[in-house]
């Protein structure tokens, strides 16, 4: 038996002066357990978020069970979102076509919803039995007066991070379609996913700084306000693997800049607002940005003191969908005294990786769209005490005897920010510490 | 969606699907393949349709779920999926060494028309040199026929198919097909048959292997599973019990080209290998399991130990402490078809009203089978087939339930009417102990009938003005 296929050798690398790049954007490889989903899950986690669309997902039943309310993204009002809705294609629909079923879906949810823009997925089969989604969308949209958008997914058409692009280009058909008046320094938000109610941490330190927000992209997202994105000054961009396409048509369309930041941990939250001040050269805002940082780490540093002597020396492993995510998490444990010896993303790129290579200490294992052969092989290498994933990684480090720290869609408590990074500790200690633990070592 | 409401009452219907009370087919396969010994699932399709599967999976389970997937690409929808299939089941062998392959299809891989059987048979011939080839199982499991059930009854019988052997001499076992039930349901089975010194060959079997204990190293392929060689013996068992009576009924709906009647396990033994069938409700409460044990010692001429009479004694003494605080209750009920109408059997013995039973499987048969095994008239009871939550939410709001019985997608309706939900069946999402839920025999009813009771007596007690110290 093998733990790492021959064909994956150049996507798992280490750290250190010995490391080759890290071989990553490839397809997973079949029979691979990987951990990625697919195009339209891709699309899907992005659109999300939007909480007064109507998200229907046009296909057999299965795509749209499976993502009922799978992410925990907060919505300060409407929560049509939460909702899943299918045309549950059966084998007539797939022999003769679904277009009718999709028409007349749209027709009543839209009826029975009044969504402010409706967005239509196509799966696997719809890409195969070739239903003019597009046309039923147009027809759909003059008839209601709302923009519904067809969102082109199928499955197999690439890999989760294509889906993200996909989901780029359905939100920019909404961009530039509405004009309202934007104060001088606004910027959007992209990449937040409101997660635990993590966007609203950051609409906070923005007020504070003097930043008008003026459209979250698609954490607690609105139709109306991405309508109206192109209007800001600046996009700030977290979760780049995913938003980096519409900030970068947004550039080049309507000359909105974009910067790239990361919500989490101490070094990288306070550089983003520091960041955004000096885009706008505004002292007073930097000022600002200087007094939330120092008030926020009066409080947090003393707080955060008794876990970082408790959990100094323990090893972290590290498997999350994005690989900028992952830059931050492990400085982010480096400030509770966790060393990272592992870390892996499902869809990391060539420039994320070469980061970490640097970031991380000599001989860390590095590996791109891993699977759970090796993952479990890596942590049992390296003696982790802690996993940080999502769920299809939760039960490889519970069955195994190590603590684990959500950090995905699911998560109930809020990590970005600085109160976000001492929950991020107290769940950390939480999982390390507990006595359940002497049962199994 | 076709949505049959069996009754009088007139409430929109809807084109589309709101919130699903289904998942798809592979899904259901899945869980059976994981219930064969050394077996690793692997999904014909797109890479997505494992992963979600898996999460939904682990999920529930709370245990390590590994499917893998045949990744198609662009190339492979366009030109099939012989290569993929070939580097899917290679790269599996190699990392899992599995005895098993247990390879269910996708709505894509079905639209395309990859021809499995035929694919399976090519690696075998190529690789005819390896006397360590695993076993092939193949269940056909396009999404857009049926629903999990439907699934999981083809995996089973797929199973059967593949691997049951005739034999001249009936043997003294028997084969169970339990359905779609709890890790725990099934360990209770085993118990029980074991006492009474019945042999049995119990298929799909993931007692074990989806409620794993704690390891200490990672297990690639999780320990438990019914062995190929028990699967093997189905052909020679002197009898074969399937719960449920609905089973893969739904899964003609929709169907255009293929309309040929599909058999079950038990269906398929009876008529290729002369094994008799009998068929049985759910066995959830006193009447059910009543029944099942009538069965089981018909066929096997063996006594159930006292063990189980002292059981059945404690659950009726039980249901008399209780049957004040839930007679006359309103439930609504959903999940799985014969979940429902297992529970739906319960409910009657207890005197709960099962105001609505609702599935999203598609068989139209809930309302006769209703009738036909737990004698029941449906006059004041609402029967849904194919239809999805938001239609059961909608008929809540005037229904006026008490209580709301199934998985726990049901929850955000039971929270929006402030009353109880009693979780059963699959998913379990929001709470830990999804997998240790007992529904079967008398000490599923003792554990449904005390949660039920105290869900009911909890609600009261905090509505009360004063919040009381007795019953």
């Amino acid at each position: 038996m093998s733990i790492i296929l021959e064909e994956r050798k150049n996507q798992v690398g280490r750290a250190g002066s010995s490391g080759e790049a890290i071989a990553c954007g490839k397809a997973s490889l079949a029979g691979s357990v990987s951990q990625r989903a697919c195009v339209f899950c891709g699309s899907r986690v992005v659109l999300y978020p939007i909480a007064d669309a109507l998200h229907l997902i046009h296909g057999p039943i299965g795509c749209a069970a499976y993502t009922w309310d799978i992410r925990g993204s907060l919505s300060s009002g409407p929560e049509l979102h939460r909702l899943s809705f299918s045309t549950d294609l059966r084998e007539k629909d797939v022999i003769f076509g679904g277009a009718v079923k999709l028409s007349a879906s749209l027709d009543e949810l839209i009826e029975l919803h009044h969504p402010k823009a409706a967005f239509v997925y196509s799966t696997c089969i719809v890409g195969v039995i070739g239903d003019d989604v597009e046309a039923v969308c147009k027809e759909m949209a003059a008839k209601k007066g709302i923009p519904v958008i067809p969102v082109q997914a199928p499955g197999f058409q690439g890999s989760k991070k294509d889906g993200y692009r996909i989901a780029c280009e359905s939100l920019f058909q909404l961009v530039g379609t509405q004009n309202r008046p934007t104060p001088k320094f606004s910027i959007n938000i992209l990449g937040d996913f409101n997660l635990a109610g993590e966007l609203w941490i950051l609409l906070e330190y923005y007020k504070r700084m003097g930043i008008y927000v003026n459209a979250t992209i698609t954490g607690d997202g609105r139709v109306d306000d991405i309508c109206n994105a192109h209007n800001a000054s600046l996009n700030v961009v977290q979760c780049s693997g995913s938003m980096m396409h519409l900030a970068k048509m947004m550039k080049e369309k309507y000359n909105v800049p974009f910067m790239r930041v990361s919500y989490f941990g101490i070094e990288d939250m306070s550089d983003a607002l520091y960041e955004v001040a000096n885009f706008f050269k505004s002292e007073e805002l930097l000022n600002n940005a200087r007094q939330i940082v120092k008030e926020e780490l009066a409080r947090l540093l003393p707080a955060l003191a008794p876990y970082k002597e408790a959990l100094t020396g323990k090893k972290a492993a590290i498997y999350v969908g994005g690989a900028f995510k992952a830059i931050s998490l492990i400085k982010a444990l480096r400030l509770i005294g966790i060393k990272t010896v592992i870390v892996g993303s499902q869809t990391g790129d060539k420039e994320d990786y070469q980061l970490i290579q640097q970031l991380c200490d000599e001989d860390t294992i590095i590996v791109d769209d891993s699977n759970p052969v090796e993952l479990s092989a890596f942590v049992k290498e390296k003696k982790a005490d802690l996993f940080i994933g999502g769920v299809k990684e939760r039960p490889i480090a519970y069955k195994i005897g190590l603590g684990f720290c959500d950090h995905n869609h699911e998560r109930k408590e809020a990590l970005a920010g600085y109160e976000g990074m001492l929950n991020f500790a107290k769940e950390v200690y939480g999982t390390i510490m507990s006595p359940v633990w002497k049962f199994v070592r | 969606m076709q949505s049959t409401t069996e009754n009088k009452k007139t409430t929109p219907t809807y084109t589309s699907s709101r919130n699903a009370c289904k998942l798809c087919a592979p899904l259901g396969a899945s869980v059976v393949f994981k219930g064969i010994e050394g077996c690793v699932p692997i999904i014909h399709g797109s890479q997505g349709c494992a992963t979600y599967i898996r999460r939904y999976m682990i999920s529930h389970y709370k245990e390590p779920v590994d499917i893998a997937s045949s990744n198609f690409s662009e190339t492979t929808t366009i030109y099939g999926g012989n290569r993929n299939f070939v580097e899917g089941i290679n790269n599996v062998i190699k990392q899992y060494n599995p005895k098993v392959i247990g390879i269910a299809t996708t709505c894509l891989a079905e639209t395309i028309g990859e021809d499995v059987p035929g694919l399976i048979a090519e690696y075998k011939q190529a690789n005819a040199d390896n006397a360590e080839l695993p076993v092939f199982i193949h269940a056909s499991t396009p999404s857009y026929q049926g629903t999990h059930m439907d699934g999981f009854h083809e995996a089973v019988c797929s199973a059967v198919v593949a691997l049951a052997t005739k034999s001249e001499h009936t043997g003294t076992h028997l084969n169970l097909f339990p359905g779609f039930v709890s890790p725990a349901d099934l360990r209770n089975l085993k118990e029980m048959l074991g006492d009474a010194g019945i042999e049995y060959v119990l298929l799909p079997d993931y007692s074990a292997s989806l409620d794993n204990p704690f390891w200490k190293d990672y297990h690639l392929v999780p320990e438990g599973g019914t062995p190929v060689d028990r699967i093997r013996l189905t052909g020679s068992a002197r009898g074969s019990i399937e719960f449920g009576t609905v089973l893969n009924k739904g899964a003609l709906a929709g169907r255009i080209r293929n309309t040929n009647v599909l058999t079950t396990a038990g269906e398929w033994l009876e008529s290729h290998c002369d094994v008799p069938n009998s068929r049985l409700l759910m066995p959830i409460g006193i009447d059910g399991t009543d029944r099942f044990v009538e069965t089981l010692e018909k066929i096997t001429g063996k006594k159930l130990t006292e063990k189980y009479s002292l059981q059945r004694g404690r659950l009726v003494d039980s249901y008399i402490d209780g049957h004040k605080y839930v007679f006359g209750k309103r439930a609504i009920v959903f999940g799985d078809e014969d979940m429902v109408l297992g529970i739906t059997s319960f409910l009657r013995e207890i005197g709960i009203i099962p105001v609505l039973i609702a599935s999203g499987g598609e068989s139209g048969f809930m309302k006769k089978e209703l009738k036909e095994h737990v004698g029941d008239t449906g006059a004041d009871t609402i029967v849904m087939n194919g239809t999805d939550f938001e239609t059961v939410r909608e008929l809540a709001e005037t229904l006026k339930p008490d209580i709301i019985i199934g998985n726990s997608k049901g929850y955000y309706i039971a929270r929006e009417l402030g009353i109880p939900l009693i979780r059963a069946g699959f998913p379990i999402h929001d709470r830990v102990g999804g997998p240790r839920i007992e529904h079967l025999f008398y000490t599923g009813a003792q554990q449904l009938f005390d949660r039920i009771v105290n869900a009911l007596l909890e609600y009261k007690q905090e509505h009360s003005p004063i919040g009381y110290k007795y019953m």
